[in-house]
């Protein structure tokens, strides 16, 4: 990367620095919003920048420090936070006109968390609007470009987050994942991202779209960074009501286990037909390099994955229908008056919401429909249970599953919009893990025959974060050791 | 009554069927997901947070006061106590702040009970289920109804609150039968702490189905549901209504169709609010942030265990132990006097009399504070002839009023028995003035008997018996 001046850290690495007195928060800080007055206009990660804000917090910590004090284990660490994260007096949109001007009055859990640990938020990132995309071409704000190449996606929903920290604007950022939408932009731009396992990780004062899959996680450079994040942030919440009782799972500690005995198994259904094949190569080296490692691979077949897809585009619309019903104009967000109550909320969401989310809200609400329920939500709440029975007889002989994270590298603008099959299509892979519950995560492991990164998916069952980690730690490790080879080669 | 334009109701050949949907404000400290105060009336607006407010990111969180309440009724209604789940009913209006309103669907929490009422009639309940309260709208200028309003307030003070919907089974037959079940479903609900039953604060609130059959027929006729219910006189007048506009439809050849009417107390009728065809689809689904709710045996055993005593209980106690009515047995237990009653029975007052006293002249609040050392001293003043009825009911009053002894109240009063000798002297001085009237009696023409009893009691400043008057009277005609 060109821009900046100064090499990137990582996020562990400032917070370290911050916390021994030897790096300044303000400096870290400065080098980061460096990079953002550089980059950002060609690759509008942000849809809200707190410059000044993030100052004060940065010189809060510097402070702290020189008093003898401990600001936390993300002392100094810049932070970017997806859009539809609730941040008191900070504008959160959704990457939406109906919330346009919107200012929450609290802000979400997992911010507060990430902040009382000394982490500096620096702003919020753009997003397919209500999270629903692949590329955040649906952000009623325009989209965001990929820093690894401006012509392409960076991926969606949290498309900006995942460009923020690819282009060094934050080491670290926040998305959320209702189907692919942390692990799918990390892919394609070639960072970190992970889907922890359900409950695991606070949903209060995260805007709901699919409220039975939604779950908020890390962007970052490297694998322990995400692990930190996550022990920070995770754990029970008695503010939300799904958030599981236990603290979340220390990974951490485990991440230099390696593999060695670990089984894993490679999803034989997202190999096939529909993803790349220099994809699936990259897939194949990464299974390569567990065995290396001392893992066992071997293919297994988990065949109700292959419904997910309609499952997932009845049970996520079905439920953001029904979650979408409050922006009406009454209380809060755009209001575009009418003669009557009716006509005054249907010119606001008419005027407000961008065709996706019409789109969606309207599959939803007929999933929903008397007479159609059975057949629709019914039926795909059947098929979510049969996807949770085949991962769970998959997971009885493997710990981990392998597949591709997206069936492509990051494409170009306008290739998938005039088709949203095709457009849903990118989340074939991603999608399943969301109707179990189950955590994945997508680790960058090369680059495809594009030159565009690919990111492998190393899928876990519940609670299963640890073995997850280690395999994520184990490939990252031979990624670093197979670019000193290429540099010492060359 | 029933409105002008129906011609009345032949309970010969008719017979109405009526099921109620009762829903009640649960009387607990804060709203059933949210910390915000659970408070009727305030400033509009002031009873909110975000949750309440429908604000994006907010997340319910189950109140568990609440759920404690709904089980109390349910046990005390009988039901099944079970694990339950919530859904969301979907449907857009202005103080409904989500659009949706967080319910329970095909799983709630009570099940199956009845309740019986005081005369003896056993209701069928179908469930007993938690939800939330929708906000308020005053629509103001054009009709006062939403869709010509110029412009329409909405305050989400109630917005959130408990309730619970306890749906009846058709089981009532008479506009008196759902009279009665409504206040027993009230009495059992104050007894257990669940509510306050304040119907004009909306603490209650009754939906009726109403429908109509010949006698003998099988089958339930096509029913209509009948809102905007406040009291419950006004819910007997809507129900015989609403059962004569039936049954002049049907023998006019007409069908009733299936709809929800709105009772206009006012104009005393019923009007078509929605017909089945136009009713909202209300799109259920399984409530995604809210996890499932298994109360399990403990914590219904522990409700169940610390339950006081319900008033079909007390009433039967009562009865068994007195030998009175049930009816009598109702009225006393729902002044809550039985157990003043019981104690002072078990002193050895006369039951009846002192039955007798609950249910006519007691009626002040205060009479919950009567001693019953002293109600059963009054009442042995009265058998024993030292009081006529008369003045124990003007002893009691004083008793009620002041706390004192009877005796020291009589005194107090100048009461005290004649002796017989005397109040026969008085008799017979009105026999020999008033021969005219003495014939008239003595030939059967039993309304100057009370002529007779009037004028010994002004003689005697009310200390004469009554009944000793009438029996001497009798005696010297023959």
């Amino acid at each position: 990367m060109s821009a900046g001046s100064t090499p990137m850290r990582s996020a562990t690495a400032i917070a370290a620095g911050v916390r021994s007195g030897d790096l300044s928060a303000v400096e870290v800080l400065d080098e980061h919003l460096a990079r953002v007055a550089l980059r950002e206009s060609e690759i509008h990660a942000f849809n809200h920048l707190n410059e000044q804000a993030a100052r004060d917090a940065a010189a809060d910590i510097d402070r702290r420090v020189a008093a003898g004090e401990d600001p936390g284990p993300l002392a100094g660490v810049p932070l970017a936070v997806k859009d539809n994260l609730c941040t008191e007096g900070v504008p959160t949109t959704c990457s939406s006109k109906i919330l346009e001007g919107w200012l929450p009055p609290y802000t979400a859990t997992v911010v507060s968390r990430l902040a009382a640990a000394g982490a500096i938020s620096v702003g919020k990132t753009n997003l397919d609007e209500f999270a629903m995309g692949s590329s955040t071409e649906n952000s009623a704000f325009g989209p965001t470009r990929n820093p690894h190449d401006v012509t392409r996606v960076p991926g969606g929903s949290s498309g900006g987050s995942a460009a923020a920290v690819a282009a060094g604007f934050a080491p670290l950022a926040l998305g959320s994942d209702t189907g692919g939408s942390i692990r799918q932009p990390a892919s394609l731009c070639g960072v970190v991202g992970v889907k922890p396992t359900y409950g695991t990780v606070s949903r209060l004062g995260l805007v709901a779209f699919g409220s039975s899959l939604d779950q908020v996680g890390p962007f970052s450079s490297t694998v322990a960074d995400a692990a930190l994040t996550l022990e920070v942030m995770g754990g029970h919440d008695p503010g939300d009501s799904t958030s599981l009782p236990q603290p979340f799972p220390s990974v951490s500690v485990h991440l230099d286990d390696g593999v060695a005995g670990l089984r894993v198994g490679i999803v034989s259904e997202m190999m096939g037909e529909g993803i790349a094949s220099d994809v699936a190569a990259r897939v194949r080296a990464a299974a390569d390099a567990l065995v290396a490692a001392g893992a066992t691979v071997e293919e297994v077949s988990v065949p109700a994955v292959n419904y997910g897809l309609s499952a997932y585009y009845l049970v996520a619309p079905a439920e953001a229908s029904s979650n979408l019903a409050r922006f009406d104009g009454v209380r809060y967000g755009l209001r575009v008056d009418a003669p009557t109550t009716g006509e005054m909320m249907e010119a606001t969401r008419t005027a407000g919401f961008g065709d996706e989310v019409k789109r969606r809200i309207m599959l939803g609400t007929y999933a929903l429909s008397a007479g159609y329920y059975d057949a629709f939500y019914g039926k795909a709440l059947k098929v979510r249970t049969l996807i949770r029975n085949d991962f769970d007889a998959a997971y009885a002989t493997f710990d981990v599953l392998l597949s591709p994270t997206s069936p492509t590298t990051a494409f170009t603008f306008g290739d998938k919009t005039a088709d949203p099959l095709q457009m849903y299509l990118n989340d074939v892979c991603t999608i399943p893990t969301n109707l179990a519950g189950h955590p994945a995560m997508s680790v960058p492991f090369g680059v495809g025959s594009d030159k565009m990164p690919v990111g492998v998916q190393i899928l876990a069952p519940a609670l299963g974060e640890v073995a997850m980690f280690r395999t994520a730690a184990v490939l990252e490790a031979a990624m670093a050791s197979a670019a000193s080879n290429e540099g010492s080669a060359s | 009554m029933t409105g002008a334009e129906h011609t009345g109701f032949d309970h010969d050949t008719w017979e109405i069927v009526i099921g109620l949907e009762v829903h009640t404000e649960l009387a607990t400290r804060t709203k059933l997901f949210c910390s915000a105060v659970n408070e009727f009336g305030g400033e509009p607006n002031t009873h909110i947070d975000p949750l309440t407010l429908g604000l994006p990111g907010s997340l319910p969180v189950l109140n568990e006061q609440a759920v404690e309440l709904a089980i109390r009724v349910g046990v005390a209604l009988n039901c099944t106590v079970q694990r339950c789940t919530f859904a969301r009913k979907n449907y857009f209006y202005p103080d409904q702040p989500t659009n949706y309103q967080i319910s329970q669907f095909d799983l709630p929490i009570n099940a199956e009970g009845w309740l019986e009422l005081p005369s003896g009639k056993v209701v069928g309940i179908e469930r007993a289920h938690l939800e939330e309260d929708t906000g308020k709208s005053t629509h103001v200028g054009g009709g006062g109804r939403i869709h010509d309003a110029q412009y329409s307030l909405v305050d989400l003070n109630r917005a959130g609150v408990p309730l619970l919907e306890i749906v009846g089974k058709p089981d009532l037959r008479s506009a008196e039968d759902a009279k009665a079940y409504v206040a027993e479903l009230r009495s059992i609900l104050v007894a257990v702490g669940a509510s306050d039953g304040k119907m004009e604060e909306g603490s209650l609130r009754v939906d009726c189905n109403v429908s109509v059959r010949r006698r003998g027929e099988p089958a339930f006729g096509t029913r209509c549901e009948i809102k905007n219910i406040n009291s419950l006189r006004a819910m007997g007048r809507a129900i015989e209504y609403e059962a004569a506009r039936q049954v002049d439809l049907i023998t006019s050849g007409e069908r009733v169709v299936q709809q929800t009417r709105h009772w206009n107390d006012a104009e005393g009728r019923t009007t078509t609010l929605r017909s089945k065809e136009d009713a909202d689809d209300y799109r259920y689904f399984p409530e995604p942030d809210l996890v499932v709710l298994d109360p399990g045996e403990e914590w219904v055993e522990r409700v169940r265990a610390a339950l006081p005593m319900l008033p079909a209980a007390r009433r039967h106690r009562l009865a068994e132990s007195t030998g009175s009515g049930l009816e009598q047995a109702a009225l006393i237990v729902e002044r809550g006097l039985d157990d003043l009653c019981l104690s002072t029975i078990e002193l050895g007052a006369d039951p009846a009399r002192v039955l007798t006293h609950a249910e006519h002249n007691m009626s002040d609040e205060r009479s919950l504070d009567v001693a019953p050392a002293r109600f059963a001293e009054l009442v042995s003043m009265e058998v024993d002839g030292k009081l006529t009825a008369t003045q124990t009911k003007a002893v009691l009053a004083e008793m009620i009023d002041t706390g004192d002894a009877p005796a020291d109240i009589a005194a107090r009063n100048g009461f005290e028995a004649m002796d017989s000798g005397a109040l026969e002297s008085v008799v017979d001085g009105l026999i020999a003035e008033h021969p005219d009237e003495w014939q008239r009696f003595c030939d059967g023409d039993g309304k100057v008997t009370g002529f007779f009893v009037g004028k010994v009691m002004k003689a005697t400043q009310g200390k004469a018996d009554g009944k000793a008057v009438t029996a001497l009277l009798n005696a010297r005609k023959a």
